[in-house]
């Protein structure tokens, strides 16, 4: 199908964007990749009277480590540009980050889509919803009085809702302590399609033993979510195998045509435990400058 | 008496289209030559490329980022261009599967070696799919000359093709990838 009829605007800057979102109220959307939005006006499922383009504001895509360790990822980074960033780019302790955009689509839903737009979209099973939570990012939110910044946690309300008003722009995520020893893996019908189960596990290992960590769910709740009875599994010396049945106790994932809740729970388990294994042996000099 | 029915409101912002369509002026650079289209900015780019430019070799299939049909490259790199309206292309250089076969060999019906590589290996039959798999390859092996067969695999997961099985697909990429690395290594040995 085709879209419904809509005013195009394009955005020159964030703040004059955030005045124009105020302007405009709830019938204006924001696009960046267009990778959902656009799919979502084409079915008529969305049908915003304002589109305002934000992608010719380069100053939000940008991908680099600050002096603090963190990790800054601007809005508009692509998932291609992550998934090909060399080490020098995107620093020690956040090869996760390229590992885990494999698993987004396809390239050339890669190449458009971006970070921000995945976030901002706030889809339950989205990789990049799922990583901001298990690793504790925080999401800086532009709006006409100033700017916010919200840890990822406590942002996702619920399917397609975040606390983003509609007169606020996130502008960049911020990583801000490396993760060595993480990985995402998940489960779908299809390759490429959107997850039915996902997880990411983030691993504190010392001296050789894994002495905690956490264990981050997508597609099991409205929204991504850490599993604390799961964390105090691996925190408390448990087996992998251990940490993941108790994962899978512990959430009660929907059940629905694409599977049913004790469906979901099988893959829970098999994932954690999965992702488990990938995050111990995961060591950033392995895979140094590749994918 | 006469009555006059109403529109419903859902439609309203339809009807308004259907009266006094709001028109913008976008320049589009594609296969290197620069156009400039007045249309709606609800146009898609695989829209404004078929309909406005009669650029008919990029088909659109599914509409919603699955089949791939619609494929083209963005500033190098395959992107979906049903899932991107034509404004949003602006200042972005476009290649469509036109550009395949436009001159490369100094006539301008001549396939260009992807192409031919397709035809050699059968990697077509009804043909929907192949503009999307053309650019998908281009895209890719622009990027990563070196690809082995299991990332070519990979790579051609993005696309939907219901004649050939993949297979004769994959081997068109492939045999095309050596042949350019081929030919890229006597440029080197003449030197």
């Amino acid at each position: 199908m085709k879209p419904a009829p809509f005013r195009y605007h394009r955005a020159r800057d964030v703040h004059g964007t955030t005045q124009l979102l105020a302007e405009l109220g709830e019938d204006a959307k924001v696009i960046a990749g267009g990778q959902s939005l656009v799919a979502m006006m084409n079915f008529r499922l969305a049908r915003p009277r304002h589109l305002v383009d934000i992608g010719a504001l380069r100053e939000l895509d940008h991908l680099g480590v600050g002096p603090d360790g963190a990790l800054r990822i601007g809005a508009l980074t692509t998932h291609h540009t992550v998934e090909t960033a060399p080490d020098e780019v995107l620093g020690t302790g956040f090869a996760v980050l390229r590992r885990a955009m494999g698993w987004i689509g396809h390239l050339p839903i890669r190449a458009r889509g971006t970070v921000g737009g995945s976030i901002a979209h706030a889809d339950a099973t989205a990789e990049w919803c799922l990583l901001a939570v298990a690793l504790g990012a925080r999401l800086r939110v532009a709006g006409p009085g100033g700017q916010r910044l919200l840890p990822a946690e406590g942002f996702f309300l619920g399917p397609y809702t975040s606390v983003l008003e509609p007169d606020e722009l996130l502008t960049e995520i911020v990583f801000p302590r490396p993760a060595p020893h993480a990985a995402l893996t998940e489960f779908a019908e299809r390759k490429g399609d959107f997850a039915l189960v996902s997880a990411v596990v983030d691993l504190d290992i010392g001296a050789g033993r894994v002495r905690g960590g956490r264990v981050g769910l997508g597609g099991v709740a409205p929204v991504p979510v850490r599993v604390p009875a799961a964390e105090a599994v691996l925190a408390g010396g448990g087996s992998f195998a251990e940490c993941a049945a108790v994962a899978a106790a512990a959430v009660d994932p929907p059940d629905d045509a694409g599977g049913s809740t004790a469906y979901r729970r099988q893959l829970v388990r098999a994932l954690v435990e999965r992702a488990c294994t990938e995050a111990a042996e995961a060591t950033e000099r392995r895979e140094a400058g590749r994918r | 008496m006469t009555t006059h029915p109403r529109p419903p409101d859902a439609a309203d912002a339809d009807a308004l289209a259907l009266q006094a369509p709001e028109l913008q002026l976008m320049v589009l650079d594609v296969n290197g030559e620069r156009h400039e289209v007045i249309t709606e900015p609800r146009r898609t780019l695989v829209d404004v490329l078929r309909h406005e430019l009669r650029l008919t070799g990029t088909h659109v299939g599914c509409e919603h980022g699955i089949c791939g049909a619609c494929t083209v490259l963005v500033d190098d790199r395959p992107v979906r261009a049903c899932l991107m309206f034509a404004a949003q292309a602006e200042g972005a250089r476009i290649r469509t599967v036109e550009s395949l076969s436009a001159g490369s060999c100094g006539r301008p019906d001549e396939l260009g070696d992807l192409q031919r590589a397709f035809r050699e290996r059968h990697a077509l039959q009804c043909g929907f799919c192949t503009p999307g798999f053309l650019m998908l390859a281009e895209g890719f092996l622009a990027e990563r000359p070196d690809a082995d067969r299991e990332q070519i695999r990979e790579v051609v997961a993005a696309n939907l093709c219901r004649c050939t099985g993949y297979q004769p697909i994959v081997e068109a990429i492939e045999q095309c990838a050596a042949a350019r690395r081929a030919a890229r290594s006597d440029v080197r040995k003449e030197k």
